[in-house]
């Protein structure tokens, strides 16, 4: 830099540089230090909450593994203790709000602020180029809320780790799929992967709405929708399910549909019509209008009568290649609405 | 060269044009001043100048062809919008360094120093200094950057008139001392003759006077007269007509050596009597060059 300075302005003129894009580093922590902090309050408000939880949920499955004999009544009562532990990280819902959060706070404001005040005026007129500007801060704040929320999905794994243990079904020790739906999102790579398209979201949302507030209003609802979409209509799709007409499937398996056939026909689909199971199975408990029957009776039953049960599934050994299916597209999405986001900057008509 | 060249330019937001057909040739080195009532033009042109807005017909370039909003645009342009926006939460030394950081060249110390000067403490928030003092500092934020061209939107319509002649005596020094070309927006008539000596006036999106100060003074001439006889003067160029109980004041196209009617007296016009005049009469327009000028015209109005 010292070489660029006022003797040499001629030369410099003809030849025009950019302003190195490093220098983007101390503005973007000078301009968003309140917001990263407050990131790192609440992912670390989090983090200390997860893991105290997940001290008492680790011992509680230490004590109920160790125990012998497992028939005993004593074993029983710390089996039971740990599949009764049930807070609002059971299900892993609450959760998901976490990269909304981020993508909300952190992301609607970058562009938004600016076209709100004003500011826009001098920041885009500085010699680093505004399109520049833009890139620099985008890129630096996105990896920095994806580190962030990747160290913390390291945590919500070692949390639920016990849950997905091999032998938990045979001691009667809760087992839960990996692609459980609130669970998926949050371990491996997709936790980053959200927040990092939650980010992406707020900045082109801030671009387009350039007010802080209903831009953060317009990336919740847009994250929350996206969310939806991918858990109920996509995540099964990644790849082809396997099929199978064994009666006993993994509890660590994901399964998509059970549908049953007699003599090579379609039967039906999920549950039996109510008239079929009164006629050849009715032995089972029936509870006020719903059954919940036993895995296994109902299908040794059924299969009793001519009937065969077919199962669609995602093996738990998929867990990983759909991990980085759903962090690869979410990150070309993210990739895709932050380069629309710089393109609208560069365009922009005032 | 020029330090903004227009041709055709015109800029439409929606169905509405905020400036059309406008050409324009600034010379480098000069204090212009652009002037016109609210919703002429004025930011539009000057955000069409910066880069902050793209052009719906014709082209505009700066410093001699680059491309406005260009990395060899905006590397010698500072640009002071209206209202001075400044980041409110940073402290008057952050934003000496962010706009050291967003920037190849920035004269820290010569910042710093006149920011002494003007008694602005550098660790005040930007957001907690008077209305004077934060455009102060946005100039002096935009003069630390050593720009060839220094842009001001409306700098002193908020000021009162204490921090309005501090400001425009900045940017004087800036402009006699250190060769800054200057345009600057203003809809305050008063400074203006002492600071431009290139005017612009806009009227509804158009260009209707554009040229040298001295030049523009040295064509009009105001002629009182007998009420009675005002529409007399009516073959020449007249611009304005100003037509009270007795007597009639002529603002015309002419020059210290064109014949006078008898009974008539001529004097020169200032400035801004100049261009008030013109602001009154949206139709009429003096632009320099040939075939280029034209005289609309004339229409009444009653002192």
């Amino acid at each position: 830099m010292s070489a660029l300075t006022v003797p040499v302005r001629a030369a410099e003129e003809a030849t025009p540089r950019p302003v190195p894009w490093r220098r983007m580093a101390w503005v973007t922590w000078r301009q968003h230090r309140f917001a990263l902090g407050g990131v790192a309050a609440l992912l670390g408000a989090v983090a200390v909450y997860v893991w105290i939880l997940g001290r008492q949920l680790h011992h509680a499955y230490a004590t109920a593994i160790a125990c012998h004999p497992a028939s005993s009544i004593a074993c029983g009562d710390l089996i039971s203790r740990f599949n009764g532990i049930d807070n609002f990280l059971t299900n892993g819902y609450v959760l998901q709000a976490v990269p909304a959060l981020i993508g909300a706070f952190v992301g609607a404001p970058v562009l938004a602020r600016e076209l709100e005040t004003g500011t826009f005026r001098y920041a885009w007129t500085q010699g680093f180029g505004r399109w520049r500007w833009t890139l620099a801060k985008l890129v630096l704040l996105a990896v920095v809320v994806a580190a962030a929320a990747g160290a913390l999905s390291v945590l919500f794994s070692w949390y639920y780790q016990p849950y997905f243990a091999a032998g938990n079904q045979p001691r009667f020790l809760n087992e839960v799929s990996p692609f459980a739906s609130g669970l998926f999102p949050l371990r491996g790579v997709a936790f980053a992967a959200w927040a990092l398209v939650a980010f992406a979201v707020g900045g082109l949302a801030g671009m387009l709405i350039r007010r802080v507030v209903p831009a953060i209003v317009a990336t919740l609802a847009a994250y929350t929708g996206l969310a939806l979409a991918a858990g109920m209509f996509l995540r099964h799709h990644y790849l082809t399910a396997l099929v199978t007409r064994k009666p006993n499937v993994p509890a660590s398996a994901w399964i998509t549909s059970q549908w049953w056939t007699k003599g090579g026909n379609f039967a039906f689909t999920g549950l039996p019509p109510m008239n079929l199971l009164q006629r050849f199975c009715p032995s089972l408990p029936a509870r006020a209008g719903k059954f919940k029957p036993l895995p296994g009776t109902l299908a040794q039953c059924l299969s009793q009568h001519g009937y065969t049960r077919w199962t669609s599934y995602q093996p738990a050994s998929r867990f990983w290649l759909f991990q980085f299916i759903e962090g690869g597209w979410l990150l070309a999405l993210s990739l895709l609405l932050i380069a629309t986001t710089v393109w609208l900057v560069h365009r922009r008509t005032a | 060269m020029n330090v903004v060249e227009a041709s055709g330019l015109g800029k439409r937001y929606g169905g509405t044009w905020a400036l059309r057909e406008c050409s324009l040739a600034i010379p480098t080195g000069r204090v212009a001043a652009l002037v016109g009532p609210n919703g002429a033009g004025k930011s539009t042109l000057l955000n069409l100048a910066v880069g902050l807005a793209a052009p719906s017909a014709g082209g505009i370039t700066v410093l001699g062809g680059r491309a406005p909003g260009s990395l060899a645009a905006l590397g010698s342009i500072a640009f002071v919008a209206q209202d001075t926006p400044l980041y409110k939460n940073l402290s008057a030394a952050d934003m000496l360094h962010l706009t050291r950081n967003l920037n190849w060249r920035f004269d820290q110390a010569s910042a710093e120093a006149r920011l002494a000067e003007l008694g602005i403490p550098l660790k005040r928030k930007a957001g907690s200094l008077s209305g004077g003092q934060q455009a102060q500092l946005a100039l002096t934020l935009a003069l630390g950057r050593r720009p060839r061209l220094l842009v001001l939107d409306e700098p002193v319509a908020m000021l009162d008139p204490v921090a309005r002649h501090d400001f425009m005596a900045t940017v004087l020094t800036a402009a006699v001392d250190d060769g800054v070309s200057v345009l600057l927006s203003s809809h305050v008539l008063v400074e203006l003759e002492r600071v431009a000596d290139y005017l612009i006036l806009l009227s509804r999106g158009r260009v209707q006077v554009a040229g040298d100060v001295d030049e523009i003074l040295a064509s009009h001439r105001v002629l009182t007269g007998p009420a009675a006889e005002a529409d007399r003067y009516a073959e020449r160029p007249v611009v304005h007509v100003r037509r009270g109980e007795v007597q009639a004041h002529l603002l015309v196209r002419a020059t210290a050596d064109d014949r006078i009617p008898p009974g008539w007296e001529t004097h020169p016009v200032g400035l801004e009597e100049l261009a008030l005049a013109y602001l009154r009469e949206p139709g009429a327009a003096a632009l320099p060059g040939p075939g280029r000028s034209r005289d609309a015209e004339p229409s009444e109005a009653t002192a």
